[in-house]
């Protein structure tokens, strides 16, 4: 319908498209019903035969990321208002379809259909970054879906595992064929989590698999690199939460102390080696893989209080580092560089970004009365109940992150204009202060009201822990009998403490 | 029947039409081929009567042999609409194309629907003679010459190793009916150990040889890029869809059916074959900057995941196969047909630069190719997703695991030289003395069925997959 030239309405359908989507999706939250901890609002169709649904529905853990994943489209659109000229129909096609993609995964409940988004999702993305992308895009965007793609195919040979075993791919039937009916052995489970979780290793990106994202996320236009690190990356630490952890709880703890580990490296050389990028737009990539490292140990702590911190800081990393992004690209907008060098003292040619600059750099670096800060905390906090040194370690991450950030402000923001150029750069404009306005609302929002969020997480992540706890006392009982018993850690449901001691934070940092 | 008629048709009616017009002879082709797709329809009420047999057993017509003559209709109805204005720009436009394409898918048909070892020769045959001078149909053309001797020379052995084993299987069993050497060896089993066994179980080798040829299963896939390479483009869709597809369908009826009692006997063959056809054809596709070269080497590497639900050595197996194929054939010969089309005069303009910013100034066609692609890289959503993952489910149900973790480590490999077709159509700078021509109406409609049924084999696959499992049950398996 519309012409290829005509920009102006291009950008505008698309812009419509994604908030009505938005306000769509925003009539989740009152159909929610906070008691149930199950999948609501399904919806489930035969599509293929009688094994493949299309089964579609939300649980606690699933319902914000749909929100901040229709939240960050209309952000990414805007925030490419003018950055993008050429090709201007197929990006925002290109975006569009890339969010029904991100949902797609979000809400599927039958493993064939999620394999399908999955899988789908690439493709819109991988046009992002070779087409509108930086000048080494064709690279980045190979590297990225081969990346991408090595993972997937072996998980899509553990779903045909699963089955052949179960005889459905339907999420909740197979979840409790393998709570009561089927039982794996131990090596069988080992394998069929080890696929699933590489192909959300590789996604999430865990070291030593994160290769792939700092070229990618350094390439990718503005809009990808938003929709990148704030939602794409999601969808391997929930793939992890949904598949990994509840279908196979055995081998979760087993390779848990692995998996800890390579969380907790991910957090330090993701931290060391953003302090000495040279490229702003490199360093605020590589805090992906320190802020990830997080989100995976608090998964990989198995208790409420880390879970629900993780789902959090998925959030939270959504929403900062895609402010992050958005600034860094206002300033390539403006000087067509990421190099640090060439900035320095624009504070005071452009007060209001820096500014803003300031802000959400505080937030990524978990500022308490910021969205950061809860989920850090929270995450830490749940680690600490089941493994003292793992939050030691992952603490220093949050100190990194500091050095990293203020540092980089620094170099940007203060001092005195190091080149001539910038001297005479403009400030923000209209449009991109409402960008980051609207970020900085969300920011303080979810960094005082919290239990909004994590109320609606909680019946969720109880009831997913302890089916995984059933599932590993079956388990166990099953192999008192056979010669070789092999007692698995028990699970420690968080205390409840923590949520208060949470919600009293909160109150006392809204008084002033 | 419909098919040879017309073919020989065509031949009579050729001199009589002058040089200008012989194009009309291919839309008389096609209307024979869609006569003999109506004509198909009919078998499919005797089917559902008695999957009655015809000319005294010689030849079935059960819900199998018609899914398999679908696919080869209709790949030749594609061929035949896709190779109209290729005739003309290289001036080598002449009745006896089309007739040759139309013998070639009456071959395939016999081979296809054939209950006997000596008939499917004949339908060997047929189809193999005329893909041979099909082969050479450039006559100035040097690549194409070579590519019909190639084809010729080896083609024969391959021919004759089959016959080869016809016979020693007959030695054994004193019949070459597959019905009745299913019952000979139900009443004898086979035995790899006694002596009595050496004739059939060397007789299924030497057929493993001359089928392995066709269907370019590794080790006898050496001529299959220098053929697909050579032969004139639309030519080459059709070697790479028809024959399989028709072979297939013969090595289904004699593995599954007159060897089905002695799975074992050959699933280590299919295995290590299977292994090797994938590696092979990937590894080789790695490399090439010629577009139609690598879709040649693609399509070995195709043949490979084929083999893989082949060695599952059930039912479900075989819809997995008959899936794929069709499948397979859509989206290989859509590519081919756009490689044919952007080939331009004498085909010169076959590499990767070549296509470089198509995305920019042909969208629709760039947009085409590019599912083609995805389809055969195995992007969910198209066909090519659906015949490679019912193959690893069917490979998987067998227990076949590592055979399937091999074929989809392969699958990645294979999506990079797909990819990077994909880089050179929309991420590179258009080469800006060179505009490819227009798409003439006959490759539209074509391209339009190819990239319909992709799509369609992609998303609402029911019906494909029913027919497909009801095909399979509809073969007596042991």
């Amino acid at each position: 319908m519309l012409r290829g030239e005509d920009h102006v309405w291009i950008r505008r359908v698309a812009l419509a498209a994604s908030i009505a989507e938005f306000v769509i999706s925003l009539f989740l939250l009152p159909r929610f019903n906070l008691a149930d901890a199950g999948f609501q609002l399904q919806e489930n169709r035969a599509w293929i035969g009688e094994a493949i649904h299309y089964h579609m529905g939300v649980d606690g853990i699933s319902i914000f990321l749909i929100l901040l994943t229709t939240f960050l489209t209309p952000i990414a659109i805007l925030a490419s208002w003018e950055s993008i000229q050429e090709k201007c129909k197929g990006f925002f096609i290109c975006l569009l379809v890339l969010e029904t993609g991100m949902i797609g995964v979000f809400v599927s409940l039958d493993l064939f259909l999620f394999f399908v988004f999955w899988e789908v999702m690439l493709i819109p993305m991988y046009f992002i970054i070779g087409i509108w992308g930086h000048e080494r895009r064709v690279y980045a965007a190979v590297k990225f879906i081969l990346y991408t793609m090595l993972g997937s195919i072996l998980m899509l040979v553990a779903i045909l595992w699963l089955y052949n075993l179960t005889g459905t791919f339907d999420l909740p039937t197979i979840q409790q064929q393998l709570a009561q009916g089927v039982s794996l052995s131990p090596t069988a489970e080992l394998l069929l989590f080890g696929a699933f979780f590489l192909a959300f290793a590789i996604k999430v990106p865990l070291f030593p698999f994160h290769t792939w994202l700092p070229d990618a996320h350094t390439e990718a236009p503005t809009a990808g690199s938003v929709i990148l690190a704030g939602v794409m990356l999601k969808l391997g630490t929930y793939g992890m939460l949904r598949f990994c952890l509840p279908l196979f709880p055995n081998a979760a703890h087993r390779a848990a102390p692995l998996i800890g580990v390579l969380a907790i490296v991910g957090i330090v050389y993701g931290a060391l080696v953003a302090t000495v990028q040279t490229d702003l737009k490199r360093l605020v990539a590589y805090t992906s893989v320190s802020h990830l490292g997080f989100v995976v140990l608090g998964i990989f702590a198995f208790n409420t209080t880390a879970i629900q911190g993780a789902i959090y800081q998925m959030l939270n990393h959504g929403i900062s580092t895609g402010a992050l992004f958005l600034a860094v690209g206002m300033l390539y907008d403006r000087r067509h560089t990421h190099e640090i060098k060439q900035f320095g003292g624009l504070a005071t040619p452009m007060p209001v970004l820096m500014a803003f600059f300031l802000f959400v750099a505080l937030s990524s670096l978990a500022l308490p009365p910021l969205n950061g800060f809860i989920g850090e905390f929270l995450i830490l906090v749940g680690v600490f109940l089941t493994h003292h040194q793992w939050a030691a370690w992952g603490t220093s991450g949050a100190v990194l992150s500091a050095i990293y950030l203020l540092w980089a402000y620094q170099r940007v923001a203060l001092g005195d204009v190091a080149v001539e150029k910038n001297r005479t750069l403009p400030d923000a404009s209209g449009r991109e202060k409402f960008i980051l306005a609207v970020m900085s609302v969300v920011i303080i929002v979810m960094g005082v009201a919290s239990p909004m969020f994590t109320r609606r997480m909680a019946p969720a992540t109880d009831a997913m822990l302890q089916q995984m706890t059933q599932q590993m006392d079956r388990t166990a009982a099953a192999s008192r009998q056979a010669p070789a018993p092999a007692p698995p850690r028990p699970i420690a449901i968080a205390p409840p403490a923590a949520h208060h001691l949470l919600a009293s934070l909160n109150e006392g940092q809204v008084r002033p | 029947m419909f098919l040879s008629v017309f073919g020989i048709l065509i031949m009579l009616i050729d001199p009589f039409v002058s040089q200008g017009r012989k194009r009309v002879l291919g839309w008389f082709a096609l209307i024979g081929a869609v006569f003999s797709l109506h004509s198909v329809a009919a078998m499919l009420h005797v089917a559902a009567d008695s999957g009655a047999a015809g000319y005294s057993g010689l030849i079935t017509a059960d819900y199998f042999s018609i899914f398999v003559h679908v696919i080869i209709m209709l790949a030749a109805i594609l061929v035949i609409l896709g190779s109209m204005d290729y005739l003309d720009q290289e001036g080598i436009q002449g009745g006896e194309f089309y007739a040759l394409v139309l013998f070639a898918a009456a071959g395939m048909g016999i081979l296809a629907s054939a209950n006997e070892l000596v008939t499917a020769f004949v339908g060997l045959e047929m189809s193999s003679i005329s893909s041979y001078i099909l082969a050479g149909y450039r006559r100035r053309a040097p690549k194409s010459n070579e590519a019909s001797l190639k084809y010729f020379i080896l083609g024969s052995f391959a021919t004759a190793f089959f016959l080869y084993g016809v016979a020693m299987i007959y030695g054994a069993t004193g019949t070459t009916r597959i019905d009745l050497i299913q019952t000979a060896f139900q009443l004898n089993p086979l035995d790899p150990k006694a002596g009595s066994s050496v004739l059939p179980i060397f007789g299924l080798g030497l057929i493993f040889v001359g089928l392995g040829f066709k269907v370019v299963a590794a080790p006898f896939q050496i001529y299959a890029p220098d053929v697909y390479e050579g032969a004139p483009t639309p030519v080459t869709a059709l070697l790479a869809s028809a024959p399989k597809v028709a072979t297939f369908a013969l090595m289904i009826r004699i593995f599954y059916v007159a060897f089905g009692s002695a799975t074992n006997l050959w699933f280590w063959v299919i295995w290590i074959s299977a292994a090797l056809t994938m590696v092979i054809g990937n590894l080789g596709a790695l490399k090439q900057t010629n577009v139609k070269r690598m879709l040649a080497y693609s399509s070995i590497a195709h043949a490979g995941y084929i083999l893989v639900a082949f060695t599952a050595g059930t039912d479900v197996g075989i819809a997995a196969m008959l899936f794929y194929l069709a499948a397979y054939s859509f989206m290989k010969v859509g590519a081919f047909l756009i490689v044919t089309h952007l080939g331009q005069q004498d085909e010169q303009r076959l590499e990767l630069k070549d296509y470089a910013g198509l995305g920019s100034k042909q969208p629709v066609l760039a947009a085409c190719f590019a599912l083609f692609l995805l389809s055969l890289l195995g992007l969910p959503a198209t066909g090519g997703f659906l015949g490679k993952f019912f193959a690893f489910q069917a490979a998987l149900d067998s227990r076949v695991i590592w055979l399937v973790v091999i074929a989809a480590i392969n699958s990645v490999v294979g999506s990079y030289y797909y990819l990077r077709v994909i880089i050179s159509m929309y991420f590179w700078d258009p080469a800006q003395d060179y505009t490819p021509a227009k798409v003439g109406t006959p490759l539209t409609v074509a391209l339009a069925i190819a990239a319909a049924a992709t799509l369609y084999l992609g998303l609402l696959p029911s019906q494909v997959l029913n027919f497909a499992r009801a095909a399979a049950d509809s073969l007596s398996l042991r």
